[in-house]
C-alpha cells in the first residue's frame, strides 16, 4: 500500500467498508448491467444488514447504482435520487451461512425480461470484490479493467481469446478460469493492464462460437 | 516500505530529507514518479483542508453523539489548561470526525473512523506555529508524506484495520502518524520522528475497538479529539531529546501482536466493551425506531 492509499481515499463517511465500499459495489454492478438500472432488489448480508442503515449503506449502494463516485456529496441523497430517477428498489435481509460478513446481492431486471444477479463483498478501506455474476464465480476487485467471458466449456476458447487480445496489443494482468457444472458453462475472468476501451465486447464474442456472453468493466478507482 | 529504521538509514545514506526517502522508496515500488506522488499527496492535503472547513460549518447531526466540535472550539478561544494549540487540534479533530459520522466528505487517514486526527494536528500547527514558515503548503505536504510513510509501515508490519487490530490500529496509528508529522514540521531529525512514533504508539497499545451500535460515533469521535494531544506531546517529548527504549519498528510489531490477541468481541464487532454497556444497549434500542 503506497502513501496515497494510506492518506485516502477521499470519501463520503462514515465507513470505508460500509459507505465508500458500498458506493463502489453499486457502480461496479451498474457497469456490469451496462446502463440505467430501473428495478433492483437488494439483499443485504452480514453486517451490511445489521449496521448498514446507520452507515448509509443503503444510500451508498443506490448512489453507486446511479453511477455516483464514493467522494460525491450526493451519495447522502442516494435514496431520494434513486426515487427521482424512477428506479424501483427494495431492500431485503438475506441470512446465509457461507456469505462474506460484509456483502450484498443485487438483482436487476428490466421491463423486457432481462435479468442480472450480482454478489459483491466489501473488504475494508474501500476495496471490494465482485464475487459472483449470474451464479458464476468472478472474484475481482475491479481496480483494473476486467473482461468476463462466459462460454460453453469446449476446447480452444481460452486460446482464441488470448490470441485476440495479444494481437490487439492488450496486456493481461491476471486470468482466472472457472468451470460451472450447471449447464457445462465456464467463465474466464481477465484483468487487463490498459484501459478496456480498446476492447470491444462484441468483437471478443466473435472470436469463438462457444462464447455466450462478454461483459467488460472499466477500472473503478478507489 | 517495511521499516522506519531502514527509511532513516536510506535518508542518511543518500543525504536526503525524510520525505524524499519516502518518495524514492514508494516510487521504486510502484513505478509512479516521485513528482506524481508528491502532487497526489498535495491534493489529498487540499481535500483534507476542505473537509476541515466544511466540518467546522456543518450542521448535519450524528445518530448518537451530540455536537462536540463547536463547544471545544468556543472553549479553545477562551483559554483552557492545555493551551491553544492542543485545544484547537482537538476541536478540529472532533469536527472532522463528526462530519465523517454524518456522511460528510473526508479523507480517510488512515481510516474513516480516525479521519479527524491528522487534520486536527496539521491545521492547528499551521495556525499556531506555521504562520511565518516559508512555503507552508509544501512543508505540510512533506509532513503528510512522512505521516503516510508511518501508516504504510504500520500497515505492512501490523494492520490499520480496527477489525483486525482494535482501535490502536486506527486512532492509535493516526496519532502516531500525526506525531511524526509534527516532529518533522518542528524540524526534528529522523530519530526524533521515529521516537515520536514509538512514544505515541506505546501509550495506545491495547486500545480496543468497541463502537456503540456498530456506528463510527462513540467512542470514535472523542478518541479523535483526545488522541491528538498524545501525539502532540510525544512529538514534543521526542524534540526534547527523550528517546523510546523500544525502537519504533519493534513497538509496531508489538502492536500487531497485541492486535491479534485482542478477542474478536473487541474488534469492531460491537459485542464487547463500551458497546455492551447498559447505556449503549438502551441507545441502540432507541436507534431502531429513529429514521433519518
Ligand atoms: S473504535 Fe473502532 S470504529 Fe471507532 S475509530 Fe476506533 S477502530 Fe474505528
Amino acid at each position: 500500500m503506497p502513501v496515497w492509499d494510506i492518506i485516502g481515499p477521499v470519501m463520503i463517511g462514515p465507513s470505508s467498508s460500509h459507505t465508500a465500499g458500498a458506493v463502489r459495489i453499486g457502480r461496479i454492478v451498474r457497469l456490469c448491467w451496462g446502463g440505467d438500472v430501473r428495478n433492483a432488489n437488494i439483499y443485504m448480508r452480514g453486517s451490511f444488514a445489521t449496521t448498514g442503515e446507520g452507515h448509509g449503506t443503503d444510500r451508498a449502494l443506490l448512489a453507486g447504482l446511479l453511477g455516483y463516485a464514493p467522494d460525491d456529496p450526493e451519495v447522502r441523497n442516494g435514496r431520494e435520487l434513486a426515487l427521482k430517477s424512477g428506479m424501483n428498489f427494495n431492500f431485503y435481509e438475506e441470512d446465509l451461512e457461507c456469505a462474506h460478513p460484509n456483502s450484498v446481492r443485487i438483482e436487476i431486471r428490466d421491463d423486457g425480461g432481462r435479468r442480472m444477479d450480482a454478489t459483491a463483498a466489501s473488504l475494508g478501506g474501500g476495496a471490494v470484490s465482485l464475487q459472483e455474476l449470474d451464479g458464476f464465480e468472478v472474484g475481482v476487485s475491479c481496480l483494473l479493467p476486467v473482461i468476463i467471458i462466459m462460454n460453453r466449456d469446449v476446447h480452444g476458447v481460452v486460446g482464441a481469446v488470448t490470441t485476440y487480445l495479444s494481437s490487439h496489443g492488450i496486456n493481461i494482468a491476471t486470468m482466472k478460469l472457472h468451470r460451472n457444472s450447471r449447464g457445462g458453462l465456464a467463465t474466464m475472468v481477465l484483468e487487463l493492464d490498459i484501459n478496456e476501451s480498446a476492447v470491444r465486447p462484441e468483437e471478443v464474442k466473435k472470436v469463438h462460437d462457444a462464447i455466450v456472453r462478454v461483459i467488460s468493466i472499466p477500472g473503478v478507482a478507489l | 516500505m517495511r521499516s522506519l529504521l531502514d527509511l532513516t538509514k536510506l535518508a542518511d545514506e543518500l543525504d536526503m530529507y525524510l520525505h524524499e526517502a519516502v518518495l524514492a522508496t514508494d516510487s521504486e515500488a510502484t513505478g509512479v514518479s516521485s513528482d506524481e506522488i508528491f502532487d497526489l499527496i498535495s491534493s489529498r492535503l487540499k481535500d483534507m483542508r476542505r473537509s476541515a472547513e466544511e466540518a467546522s460549518s456543518s450542521n448535519n447531526p450524528c445518530r448518537l453523539v451530540p455536537k462536540t466540535g463547536p463547544l471545544m472550539r468556543a472553549y479553545s478561544e477562551k483559554g483552557g489548561m492545555c493551551g491553544g494549540f492542543i485545544l484547537r487540534a482537538s476541536a478540529i479533530a472532533l469536527e472532522v470526525a463528526t462530519y465523517n459520522a454524518s456522511m460528510g466528505r473526508i479523507v480517510a487517514a488512515p481510516t474513516a473512523g480516525s479521519c479527524g486526527i491528522l487534520p486536527g494536528m496539521l491545521f492547528a500547527w499551521e495556525e499556531f506555529y506555521g504562520k511565518d514558515v516559508a512555503d507552508k503548503e509544501r512543508k505540510l505536504t512533506e509532513a503528510l508524506i512522512v505521516a503516510g510513510a508511518v501508516g504504510e509501515i504500520i500497515a505492512n508490519r501490523a494492520t490499520l484495520a480496527g477489525a483486525e487490530g482494535g482501535c490502536q490500529a486506527e486512532c492509535g496509528a493516526a496519532a502516531a502518524m500525526g506525531s511524526a508529522a509534527l516532529a518533522y514540521l518542528q524540524g526534528g531529525s529522523c530519530e526524533a520522528v521515529s521516537n515520536a512514533v514509538a512514544l505515541t504508539l506505546k501509550s495506545v497499545l491495547g486500545l480496543v475497538c468497541d463502537p456503540v451500535g456498530g456506528l463510527v460515533e462513540s467512542p470514535c469521535i472523542k478518541r479523535n479529539g483526545l488522541l491528538v494531544s498524545v501525539g502532540a506531546l510525544a512529538a514534543d517529548m521526542a524534540m526534547a531529546g527523550i528517546t523510546s527504549l523500544i525502537p519504533a519498528d519493534e513497538v509496531i510489531d508489538a502492536m500487531g501482536q497485541i492486535g491479534r490477541s485482542i478477542p474478536p468481541s473487541l474488534r469492531e464487532t460491537s459485542r464487547g466493551g463500551l458497546a455492551v454497556t447498559p447505556t449503549a444497549k438502551k441507545l441502540v434500542k432507541g436507534l431502531g425506531t429513529k429514521k433519518r
